[in-house]
């Protein structure tokens, strides 16, 4: 306990000083701009200005697009030929295509969750590894492996190689294969009141979990390894002197310390459950596997292009989902800098 | 083929063998060819026709190419062509076939994926002439009038049965396609097998299903069965429903006109759960490579699947042994007279810059002797135009053009005769949840008919 306060004034006394000083810091800033040169007004505003205009043009100017666009019928054929329809594409999306929308939603939070728990898995492997197990660099390379390969090229080896009917690993010696990709039968099921269909996990989407978290757990680890590395070792020496159990010096003083890179594995877990798409894809899309990106996907590209409106309205649940996610980062990282 | 999600497979997106000879004698018709070009007045078709030279001095002395030779000189102002033949053999084919129509044409290729994924943003500024197939998608566009009216090429054009006509003309009856070729959907099976066991080909469905439970007696699995990518099985629902409902009901539902929960569509579906027990099992994870291999093997009997079937064996007594039979009828009120046989040829654009190089470029793309050039190197699918020389077609090629010249209606497969969106978000997920659990086929019908209204109409 007594490390975890020491840990935390720390923090706090450093957020103290900044803010302590950044008056008068403000002030000899200001007095620095006044004595910028007119050349050096034109470079700085043309390095802030070109990123600026860059991120608008093709940041927000698609963002605010895709938003005008989800209130429009348009089959993406001829600029201008699009019609205002007010809200009927999400209403689509919520009465006519709710048997697609809601199971994909749902898997999209059980990825959250599954890689969340893969993401633990990870920094514990991370910390086994780092306590100097014998031959740490061999499993450190076995399990980094497969990040080297994008998630698309893992959905192509676990379909071949893995989950194959004919020739797969996962059915070699079986008289009855399993059907890993295919199968949409439920695992477990339960019903929200103003649903038509039930909720629930796939049996082709938690083998498809698997092969997710074959990747997602070497990320995990070697970003928290690289981290573990650089934490003051005697910081762990002071919390054995003190007392503190092998969970106690993780829990109070190593996981506050990585705060950076715990912060980056969120982000990356968050993200990862979000976009993940591309393994979907590669499986060609099967029943019981869809996720919100698959949906915009199949609504706005392709060979008809088809329906813009549509593909539009999911982007744009999907964009409000990533926005909730940074706004209540944001805000969190906020308020704990004030405190 | 593994980039290949929504769409049927194409003969040359699976890629047919080709044999050395075949390819040999193709690239020096078509070196020879560019020889011509390059003498000729065209000097902007040169550099799509130079890959050919350095096969040139290997392939001369046994070269029996048939239409480089004949190739006249190119003429008259130039008309450009938006070709999708990006692999290398069909993109000589069609090259040799451009060059026997002796006119003056610039060749843009584009890969066919891409082709396909951006034909809309394509037509806004197509080329005069441009590849695709035949079905919704081409009156579709006839109908936002992206593709121009080609009624009077057809009247030069008195090589085609009256199928191929229909199959070209958009819903305002007027011409917009000219077929090039095809290949059809059909029963694949080993004839050793059925000649070890005694079965016959049957031609009704108390046959099918007698000799379905035969082979199934004998530890065969009836009929392979995949459905990876979730197209296959369209085709089996294609050829269910033609004969159970026919051929125009079929099209008609498809093109939204019919309702998927009227009591025809849920006869179709009542003859498919009944004709699923004799399919191998847990078609959702298996690709149709796996479900041919099967079929290779001697576990399964029969595959109903295009001719493209056999693409991937190399065992050449495989190829031999392999015959096809047209799918049985089911009803005899409506008979076996209609299948799938997608089309692919050529339209033209809205307003091309050279009206009459375009029109003059695809009567002659129509001829014989355009089809007999791209054969000659291809060499895997059946011509459209019932004037090509069909003499050196192998056994799989004369069947085809027996079979759907035998035909009275050709239905395209299911995701060219309905609008592709439509097919890839409702359709593909439907099917594949029906052949998953066919006792959920009412909701999953009523599900299509009320997700149709956002894709059609």
């Amino acid at each position: 306990m007594t490390d975890a306060t020491l840990v935390t004034n720390g923090s706090a006394d450093t957020t103290a000083d900044t803010m302590a000083a950044s008056p008068q810091g403000g002030r000899r800033h200001r007095r620095r701009y006044s004595q910028l040169s007119r050349a050096d007004k034109v470079w700085l505003s043309l390095m802030v200005g070109i990123p600026t205009v860059i991120h608008i043009m093709f940041v927000w100017v698609p963002t605010l697009g895709t938003v005008a666009l989800s209130f429009t019928k348009w089959d993406g054929i001829k600029l201008g030929s699009w019609e205002a329809v007010g809200f009927k594409n999400y209403w689509a999306i919520f009465t006519i295509f709710d048997p697609k929308f809601f199971p994909a939603l749902f898997n999209n939070l059980i990825l959250l969750v599954f890689l969340g728990g893969c993401s633990t898995v990870g920094i514990l492997f991370a910390y086994l590894l780092d306590k100097g197990v014998r031959g740490s660099a061999i499993y450190q390379s076995v399990f980094y492996l497969p990040v080297v390969l994008s998630l698309a090229v893992v959905g192509f080896i676990w379909k071949s190689v893995m989950f194959s009917q004919s020739q797969g690993l996962f059915n070699l010696g079986r008289d009855k294969p399993i059907d890993f990709v295919g199968n949409s039968e439920r695992l477990f099921t339960f019903h929200i009141p103003f649903l038509d269909s039930p909720l629930g996990l796939t049996k082709n989407f938690a083998a498809l979990l698997v092969a997710m978290a074959w990747r997602h757990i070497g990320y995990v680890m070697v970003l928290y390894l690289a981290g573990l590395k650089s934490v003051d070792p005697s910081l762990r020496e002071a919390a054995s002197i003190d007392g503190c159990n092998e969970w106690q010096s993780f829990r109070r003083v190593v996981f506050p310390v990585m705060k950076p890179i715990n912060v980056v594995v969120l982000v990356i877990t968050v993200i990862e459950a979000l976009r993940a798409f591309d393994i979907i894809v590669a499986l060609k899309e099967p029943v019981g596997t869809t996720v919100l990106g698959v949906l915009v996907k199949k609504n706005l590209t392709g060979e008809g292009g088809g329906q813009v409106g549509l593909g539009s309205a999911y982007g744009v649940i999907l964009l409000l989902l990533c926005l909730g996610f940074i706004i209540w980062y944001l805000f969190n990282n906020y308020r704990e800098s004030e405190s | 083929m593994s980039d290949q999600t929504e769409h049927s497979p194409h003969p040359r997106d699976v890629g047919f063998s080709i044999n050395r000879r075949q390819m040999l004698a193709g690239a020096s018709a078509l070196s020879l060819a560019a020889f011509l070009a390059a003498c000729g007045s065209d000097e902007k078709s040169a550099p799509d026709t130079t890959a050919a030279p350095t096969t040139t001095a290997a392939a001369s002395p046994d070269s029996t190419a048939p239409v480089g030779s004949t190739a006249p000189a190119p003429s008259g102002d130039t008309v450009t062509f938006g070709s999708n033949y990006s692999d290398d053999k069909p993109k000589q084919a069609i090259q040799a076939a451009i060059d026997s129509t002796g006119l003056n044409v610039k060749v843009n290729t584009t890969d066919h994926n891409s082709f396909q994924d951006n034909i809309t943003n394509y037509l806004a500024q197509p080329d005069d002439v441009l590849c695709w197939f035949s079905g919704y998608r081409m009156r579709f566009f006839a109908d936002k009038g992206l593709i121009g009216d080609i009624s009077d090429v057809w009247d030069g054009l008195g090589d085609f049965n009256d199928s191929f006509k229909s199959a070209s003309t958009g819903n305002d009856g007027k011409q917009y396609f000219v077929p090039f070729y095809y290949y059809p959907w059909a029963v694949h099976y080993r004839k050793s097998v059925f000649a070890d066991k005694g079965y016959e080909v049957p031609t009704n469905k108390a046959e099918l299903v007698a000799l379905a439970t035969k082979m199934q007696a004998d530890g065969l699995i009836p009929f392979a069965y995949a459905n990876d990518g979730k197209w296959p099985v369209q085709g089996t629902f294609d050829i269910i429903n033609m004969r159970t409902n026919g051929y125009q009901y079929h099209i008609d539902l498809l093109a939204g006109k019919e309702s998927w929960t009227d009591d025809r569509t849920k006869a179709t579906f009542a003859a498919w759960a009944e004709l699923l027990p004799f399919h191998q099992e847990n078609p959702n994870g298996r690709t149709w490579q796996e479900a041919a291999t099967a079929l290779e093997n001697k576990e399964a009997g029969m595959y109903f699947l295009g001719t493209f079937v056999a693409t991937n064996s190399t065992d050449q007594a495989y190829l031999d042994d392999l015959d096809f039979f047209n799918f049985p009828e089911l009803d005899s009120a409506v008979g076996a007279d209609a299948l799938d046989a997608p089309i692919d040829g050529f339209m033209m654009a809205a307003d091309p810059k050279n009206l009459e190089g375009a029109k003059a470029l695809l009567s002659g793309l129509g001829s014989a002797e355009a089809i007999d050039a791209f054969l000659a190197i291809e060499g895997a699918s059946v011509a459209a135009s019932s004037a090509a020389d069909t003499s050196g077609y192998n056994k799989i090629q004369a069947k085809s053009a027996e079979l759907v010249g035998a035909a009275k209606n050709i239905a395209q497969f299911l995701d060219r005769d309905t609008s592709p969106d439509f097919v890839s978000n409702v359709i593909g997920d439907a099917f594949a949840s029906f052949v998953a659990d066919p006792s959920q086929v009412d909701s999953i019908l009523s599900g299509i008919e009320e997700q149709k209204s956002t894709y059609l109409g």
